[in-house]
């Protein structure tokens, strides 16, 4: 440093001195936009690992209801002497015939049906997986722990909203008028917060009316416009009617408004509750209350699980509110309080999902499992390596150590590096035609998949292997040669296994693009439900990246969370082989 | 690293593949719809799950490809049956018949309604068949604000997101809607009706319909077409269209009252029953009650069901194999 101020001071122009300067703030902006750079990446990835991770979270739990079951032979309709009956068993209807005595006051035919859908339907094969272990437990009750449904699981996560309870203190004072329905008079106005929301979204509606009422006005305007300016008797009949009609409508409209307002400013209002509102449920002598319309301190209610006891004097109870509006939720109020139900004795946890990395695909979300995926994924690498590796690193050989350099060599090299640049989907297209169409490749395959991968991976090795092997000294080369080896032996002995860990390292980058691949599957088929695990390369099976894709394209909300962890694992793979790569580099990299 | 033994794996790798040609197959395939697809993987799962029979692999092609692939011949490397989210059409069933599938049962699962959405957010849009035609025809007057087709719609910009030209779901709006619609608006020449106009007032959203229901979240002004399921399980997000005075809910679309909503099938190729094993009880099974009747499985899933009588024929249909005659269709 020294020695440059010396020599900065005998070149001390001012003019030095500005060039200077200058070149020192383009250094630093230089290092500012390179740290920019740097932060800029670090925050997309950190993004978007957030929203993976934090979706993904939701996938590792799933949650069981435990029930007791009795497990009788008749009931089962098998023979607990004959191994061979037990797979036939009837275990959907012991299951739901259980669960419906558990909630023995739920009737008709919707609500029954939602009581089915508590559990998932796997519940049942797991029961006949578990009998079939052990066929002695023919006969015996024993607590069964039933996989929950997507919409049970979910909401048990908090995904729709949980039960909050307000902060009142007031008594109640309960009159049961009909069968069904239940008088609620307070004594403090509990109620207030809820008749204010029901109020305010009555004149959101009084606005969002008026508004259309402005519209059929401006139609009314233009009919009316349109009759005068008419030229037949016809066409003046049919805008006057049109007007008309506006006009009648605009009318309705506008009385609703009116009324909508009036209701909305109304502090003694007494309103209905709407699907659009929140739920108040009362939970009470062991039953639950459904408000049906309140005003600030009175309410009716609908008994959705019976009271043990109908004399509530002095009675406690607990006022919940469910945050979320029954429309924007899948899971109904009944639901909710059943799921509740089993909460509070205790039927109900949480576990971790092993099931999500050991099952096959499943068309429900609570079911659905990667592991028929990894299988597939790792079949089509095995078929992928096992063309591309062998194949790509002989090109690379011959073109590198044996091939004469003239225009056909250029011709092929010129190729190749453009075949790397070449989209997947049409290697895809080349797999279509070419292996399903002429060769009679079997769809859906790993074998299909890995010709198709092994082509779109061979450039990038032999492009990576070629630099390998060109990397090796011609020092080595030329004193195996001097010492006697012949060419092929000085390729294969020396320049091979010194050049390995580059071509390996190209090797696993490119198969780990290979891996994350989807457009070239989804032509050959590898896009396909697919249930089974895969045993060999000709099964049908499907792939991580492409399970990722279908996934995405189901409607169950809970598929979200899936998805979202079948991209952890993908991600998990990618970082895996990539480390790999590295590993190999720094533990066979030589330097000359 | 030997490389001989990597040669010799190859090598091993290929013979595999081409002897792969030759084996038969133990599990149905099935390709087709992407609207049918939801309907029948569960059927497969649970066939898979309650027979011996293998789970069959449900692969979604779309209706028109799956049908080019089921007709393409007879053999264990062409597909058993197939999903479409339309009828067969004529000129399709010949190809069929060209290739040597001469025998085709047709087994119509029950309806699936298509449905105009918005955003929650937004208001709820009131238009009528013909409203929507004018809003997306190619031929016409081409407006721009809804409230140049009829000044009681909103003023805001028609903007449309709706699937791509090969999908089932588009070949039936353009049916139902656009061609109805045009009879309805009183056009005179009604003979290029469907023709959807292509100057980016109708965005060309792709298959994948949870990517339309989030761009709707994203543009509250927007409508998107989806088959009813999807508003069905997205119903906090989106609300239906009312569409022609009727709205889009389970029991309008079942009681043939909206009138949007196409039938779907599935295809059996008859010379499979038999050779690939469980077809006839794959058959059976998505056409029982437990399936496709009132309270069936899929109708939890957003099919809805046929009526009695037309549920009852089309079981027996399939049943006993009916095959396709050309005059049919």
């Amino acid at each position: 440093m020294v020695a440059m101020n010396e020599l900065s001071a005998v070149h001390g122009s001012d003019a030095s001195q500005r060039r200077l300067k200058k070149r020192r703030a383009a250094e630093m902006r230089l290092k500012a936009y390179g740290i920019a750079a740097i932060f800029l990446a670090g925050a997309a990835l950190v993004t978007l690992m957030w929203s993976v991770v934090g979706n993904a979270r939701y996938a590792l739990s799933e949650s069981y209801i435990t029930l007791p079951i009795e497990l009788s032979a008749e009931e089962l309709g098998v023979d607990p002497s004959d191994p061979s009956t037990l797979r036939g068993g009837s275990y959907e209807r012991l299951v739901r015939d259980e669960v419906r005595e558990r909630f023995d006051y739920v009737e008709g035919r919707t609500l029954r049906r939602e009581l089915s859908d508590l559990y998932s339907a796997a519940a049942a094969f797991d029961l006949r997986d578990m009998v079939i272990a052990d066929p002695d437990l023919i006969g015996q009750t024993i607590d069964v722990r039933m996989l929950a449904s997507d919409v049970t699981d979910l909401y048990l996560k908090g995904e729709f909203g949980t039960l909050r309870t307000p902060d009142t203190d007031a008594d109640l004072d309960f009159t049961f008028d009909e069968e069904d329905s239940v008088a609620i008079e307070a004594s403090a106005p509990i109620f207030e917060d809820i008749l204010r929301d029901v109020q305010r979204d009555l004149v959101q509606l009084s606005n969002r009316r008026e508004r259309e009422a402005g519209r059929q006005e401006a139609g009314r305007v233009e009919f009316e416009r349109r009759a005068e300016a008419a030229e037949t008797e016809e066409e003046r009949t049919r805008n006057l009617e049109e007007a008309q009609r506006r006009a009648d409508a605009r009318d309705a409209l506008l009385a609703e408004v009116e009324d909508l307002r009036a209701r909305a400013d109304d502090p003694e209002g007494f309103e209905e509750l709407t699907e659009n509102n929140e739920s108040v449920l009362i939970q009470v002598n062991g039953g639950w209350l459904k408000a049906t319309a309140v005003s600030a301190s009175t309410a009716t209610a609908e008994i959705l699980v019976p009271l043990a006891d109908r004399n509530l004097a002095g009675a406690d109870y607990t006022l919940y509110v469910q945050p979320v509006p029954a429309i924007a939720r899948p899971i109904s109020d009944e639901k909710i309080v059943w799921i509740e139900e089993l909460r509070g004795d205790g039927a109900v946890e949480q576990v971790f999902n092993w099931r999500l990395f050991s099952a096959g695909d499943s068309r429900d979300p609570e079911r659905a499992g990667i592991w028929g995926a990894v299988v597939g994924s790792f079949w089509t690498m095995i078929v992928t390596f096992v063309l591309a590796f062998p194949v790509g690193t002989l090109a690379a050989i011959y073109l590198e150590e044996f091939a004469p350099k003239n225009r056909f060599t250029d011709f092929v090299e010129v190729n190749i590096n453009n075949l790397a640049a070449v989209p997947s989907i049409v290697f895809g297209l080349l797999g279509l035609a070419v292996f399903l169409g002429f060769f009679g490749v079997p769809r859906s395959a790993p074998i299909a998949g890995g010709i198709v991968l092994a082509l779109m991976t061979l450039p990038t090795i032999i492009i990576a292997s070629r630099a390998a092997i060109r990397a090796v000294p011609p020092s080595i080369r030329d004193a195996a040669l001097g010492l006697g080896a012949s060419k092929l032996q000085t390729s294969f002995h020396h320049v091979l296994p010194l050049a390995m860990p580059g071509i390996l390292t190209g090797t696993i980058i490119g198969m780990a693009q290979a891996l994350g691949e989807t457009a070239p599957l989804i032509l050959i088929g590898m896009v396909a439900f697919i249930v089974d695990i895969p045993g060999g390369i000709t099964d049908p099976a499907t792939v991580l990246p492409v399970q990722v894709f279908r996934w995405s394209d189901f409607p169950e909300r809970a598929f979200e969370a899936r998805t979202a962890a079948a991209i952890c694992v993908l991600l998990i793979f990618l970082v895996l082989m990539n480390a790999l790569a590295v590993f190999l580099r720094k533990r066979f990299e030589r330097r000359w | 690293m030997k490389i001989t033994s990597i040669i010799a794996l190859a090598t091993a790798g290929l013979v595999a593949a081409a002897a792969a040609n030759a084996q038969s197959r133990e599990q149905i395939q099935i390709v087709g719809s992407s609207t049918v697809f939801p309907f029948s993987t569960a059927v497969a799962e649970r066939f898979g799950n309650t027979t011996d029979f293998q789970t069959p692999i449900v692969e979604s092609t779309g209706s028109g490809g799956g049908i080019r692939l089921f007709c393409s011949g007879v053999g264990v490397e062409h597909p058993d049956i197939t999903n479409a989210s339309r009828r067969m059409k004529g000129s399709e069933l010949e190809t069929c018949m060209e290739n040597g599938v001469t025998e085709v049962t047709e087994a119509k699962i029950g309806y699936d309604g298509i449905v105009v959405a918005n955003d929650r957010s937004a208001p709820v849009y009131n238009v009528t068949r013909a409203q929507l035609y004018q809003a997306l025809a190619a031929q016409g007057d081409l407006p721009t604000m809804w409230n140049e087709i009829d000044p009681s719609l909103p003023a805001v910009e028609i903007e449309i997101f709706g699937p791509p030209p090969s999908s089932g779901t588009r070949d039936a709006f353009e049916e139902l809607v656009m061609e109805e619609g045009c009879e309805e608006a009183g056009v005179a020449d009604c003979e290029n009706a469907a023709e959807i106009r292509d100057d980016g007032v109708y965005v060309d959203a792709g298959e994948n319909d949870n990517l339309i229901v989030s761009r709707l979240e994203a543009n509250p002004q927007a409508l998107g077409i989806f088959g009813f399921s999807f508003l069905d399980q997205n119903s906090d997000a989106i609300q239906g269209a009312v569409v022609d005075g009727v709205e889009p809910t389970f029991d309008a679309i079942a009681s043939a009252e909206y009138p949007v909503a196409r039938s779907l099938y599935f295809y059996i190729k008859n010379a499979h029953v038999g050779v690939i094993p469980g077809m006839q009880e794959f058959a059976d099974m998505f056409m029982s009650e437990e399936m496709i009747g009132e309270d069936g499985q899929l109708i939890d899933i957003g099919l809805i069901p046929l009526p009695e009588e037309e549920f009852l024929d089309v079981q027996s249909q399939v049943n006993n194999l009916t095959a396709l005659q050309s005059g049919d269709l």
